[in-house]
């Protein structure tokens, strides 16, 4: 018992001390700075092996090349373009839809309990959304986009198709090649019989030597160039303008657009949502007290005050998309391409994969062309996020 | 939003001019003014709360009515529905009579936009937009017309600005942003915003609690301006503000009025015990 008056720990002083705190407090800030220094770290690491594997690969060359079997003369030019045209179409989509939803689900509030509950069901699944595996996108971009579940035909025997000519095409034994315009993609492939009409490599018509046996090709290659040994079979291609358009898609740019537009979807209207969350609602009721509707408040307080954060949360969400490889290998397989998609419909590969693709083979030239890769990869992120940076400076200065 | 009225009250817009349009009267001191907003048997709810109370109140026209009582009585709740600011409340619901002299308040047919457009509110705290001090001025005339000139914008910005007695600290600074205004002229400038679009009534939710003594009375004296042409409906915790510039006032206690009368009489001779105790300090 102590006595009334004096402090009840002061008894206590010979079996008490005061509690030394100092050097668990240093060691902490200490604790904290090496973690921190670890993450860099490992990023410098990370930037400096890159930069050594892949530094020498860069020029030219190997930004507009396609990647041939030679690996010195291998570039990554139709893999680079088909980023960019992932990201640009995938952006089209992805943005617009991703911020209507968002402006649907903050700035509309439900009037009635159907109406709740729908808007506590999409909410739901957007948040379950944002944590499905990107993998399991491919395959949902496979039925939905590719094949579209069968309903209209098959990519090569599409039910529509606009903008497209289907040709046979024939190798002659001279090395040369024969085109058989076909009107409808559903017919079976030409077969070479005497007589046959074809296209030459330019545009005229021109009558095929079409021989019975390999004993009969003549002896010239001036004579050979457009001779074809009987029964020969030939492959089916097509020649999309710009506006090719098809249903179903196939493993087009298009097809892997809109998948990766549902992969970044859940990321975009979740900061979309943020960013509007963010808008102090004075300035909505300031709106609404002058008598703006609910669209004026949207389009003139809302949406321009929730600009920078709206703007930042896509842009990470677009660098995600261009850095995904895995629904895209489900999606377009790791194709070789010698040319840079021309349209919507137009076979495609991304950086990533062809990255993957060289990263996996048995020669070390093909490591460096990877690491080459990497960094251009890297340059296109970074670009990314500087703009975000810069966006964001740039608004925020113009609204204080 | 549910709302339950009486049917008989007809929920057409006015054909006469209203606001900027209508004559500036300098002598609006009749000896009865009209009644601008009736209420009868008015209640509240928010979900099963009862916020409201079988309000019987009469608001008359071109006068200043303060709403005074402790906090959590109910009085701004009343301010929102005036203009049906308490529509964004998804559980917030209405019975009984709001009206004004040709419009059924709370009727579903009122096209609320045109309703706010009469009624024109300034908040608690001041809330400019984030734009420059002529386009916060001109947001609310370019939301309701088109084919304003320049030219027109420009005057009505002048003119609201004067009325808001602000005019003369920002005339070289309209293309500034709003933020960059003190906080009684950010406040003043929201009241010029919200005349700018015409309204005839202006409701006024605790203007002053944000601000200074001296910008408190620079809005004071504005209110005591604008009462000539407008009819103002302010909820304060100041008393003495109540009792300065208002002509009428109402005192809520637990979503009741308990009494209202003119603003001299309810503080010198107040009829109930209840509103003397919280005139004179002892409570609230």
């Amino acid at each position: 018992m102590t006595r009334t008056g004096s402090h009840p720990l002061s008894t206590l002083a010979d079996r008490i001390q005061p509690r030394d705190r100092t050097l668990l407090d240093k060691s902490f800030r200490w604790f904290c700075i090496a973690t921190a220094s670890t993450s860099i770290m490992i990023l410098v690491v990370l930037l400096v092996a890159v930069f050594y594997l892949g530094l020498n690969s860069l020029n030219w060359n190997f930004m507009t090349h396609y990647p041939e079997p030679d690996a010195s003369a291998a570039g990554l030019g139709p893999a680079l373009w088909g980023t960019i045209w992932v990201c640009i179409v995938c952006g089209m989509f992805a943005l617009p839809i991703g911020v209507a939803t968002a402006i649907f689900l903050e700035e509309f509030q439900p009037s009635n309990k159907w109406l709740l509950k729908f808007h506590g069901f999409v909410q739901l699944n957007i948040n379950n959304l944002a944590g499905v595996p990107s993998v399991v996108y491919g395959i949902l971009g496979l039925t939905l986009f590719v094949s579209m579940a069968g309903l209209f035909g098959t990519p090569n025997e599409p039910l529509l198709s606009v903008g497209v000519r289907y040709y046979d095409q024939f190798f002659t034994a001279g090395q040369k090649s024969l085109r058989v315009p076909v009107a409808d993609p559903a017919q079976p492939n030409t077969v070479a019989e005497p007589g046959l009409r074809a296209l030459n490599s330019d545009n005229e018509w021109v009558v095929a030597n079409v021989v019975d046996s390999r004993r009969d090709l003549p002896r010239s290659m001036e004579e050979r160039r457009y001779a074809i040994i009987q029964g020969k079979s030939s492959g089916r291609i097509e020649e999309g303008s710009w506006y090719y358009f098809r249903l179903p898609f196939g493993r087009s740019v298009l097809a892997g657009s809109l998948t990766l537009m549902l992969v970044i979807l859940p990321i975009v209207i979740i900061s979309t949502q943020e960013a509007l969350r963010g808008v102090p609602q004075s300035l909505r009721e300031a709106g609404l007290g002058l008598g703006s509707t609910k669209w004026q408040v949207v389009r003139n307080i809302t949406l321009p005050a929730a600009i920078p954060g709206i703007m930042t949360g896509s842009i990470l969400a677009m660098s995600r998309a261009i850095g995904e490889a895995a629904p895209i290998l489900i999606l377009a397989g790791a194709i070789f391409l010698t040319n840079n998609p021309g349209s919507l419909m137009d076979d495609f590969t991304v950086l990533p994969l062809q990255i993957f693709d060289w990263a996996g083979r048995p020669h070390r030239e093909f490591h460096h062309l990877a690491g080459g890769g990497i960094l251009v990869l890297l340059a296109i992120l970074f670009v990314f996020n500087l703009t975000a940076v810069l966006i964001r400076q740039f608004t925020q200065k113009n609204l204080t | 939003m549910n709302t339950q009225t009486t049917p008989e009250k007809p929920a057409s817009l006015s054909k006469r001019p209203t606001g900027f349009m209508a004559v500036d009267t300098e002598t609006a001191s009749a000896i009865e003014p009209a009644t601008m907003i009736e209420m009868d048997a008015f209640s509240a709810w928010y979900g099963d709360f009862q916020a409201l109370d079988n309000l019987d109140l009469e608001i008359p026209e071109k006068r200043v009515t303060a709403f005074i009582g402790p906090s959590g009585c109910g009085k701004s709740t009343l301010l929102k529905w005036i203009n049906r600011m308490n529509d964004v409340i998804p559980t917030a619901h209405a019975a009984g009579h709001l009206c004004l002299p040709d419009i059924d308040i709370l009727s579903r047919t009122t096209d609320v936009v045109a309703l706010r457009r009469r009624i024109g509110m300034v908040f608690q705290k001041p809330n400019p937009f984030p734009k420059s001090i002529y386009d916060n001025i001109a947001f609310g005339p370019r939301l309701h017309y088109t084919g304003l000139r320049r030219s027109d914008l420009d005057n009505l910005v002048e003119w609201s600005l004067k009325k808001a007695a602000l005019w003369d600290e920002v005339k070289d600074r309209l293309n500034q942003s709003a933020l960059g205004l003190s906080g009684g002229q950010q406040q003043r400038l929201c009241i010029a915003r919200a005349i700018s679009i015409g309204p005839e009534i202006l409701l006024m939710d605790e203007p002053c609690s944000a601000l200074d003594p001296a910008s408190t009375s620079r809005i004071e004296d504005l209110i005591f301006e604008l009462r000539k042409q407008y009819t103002i409906v302010i909820v304060t915790h100041n008393m003495q503000q109540a009792a300065r510039c208002s002509d009428q006032t109402a005192f809520f206690f637990e979503g009741r009025i308990i009494e209202a009368g003119p603003t001299r009489e309810l503080f010198t001779r107040p009829r109930e015990k209840q509103t003397e105790d919280y005139v004179t300090g002892k409570f609230g």
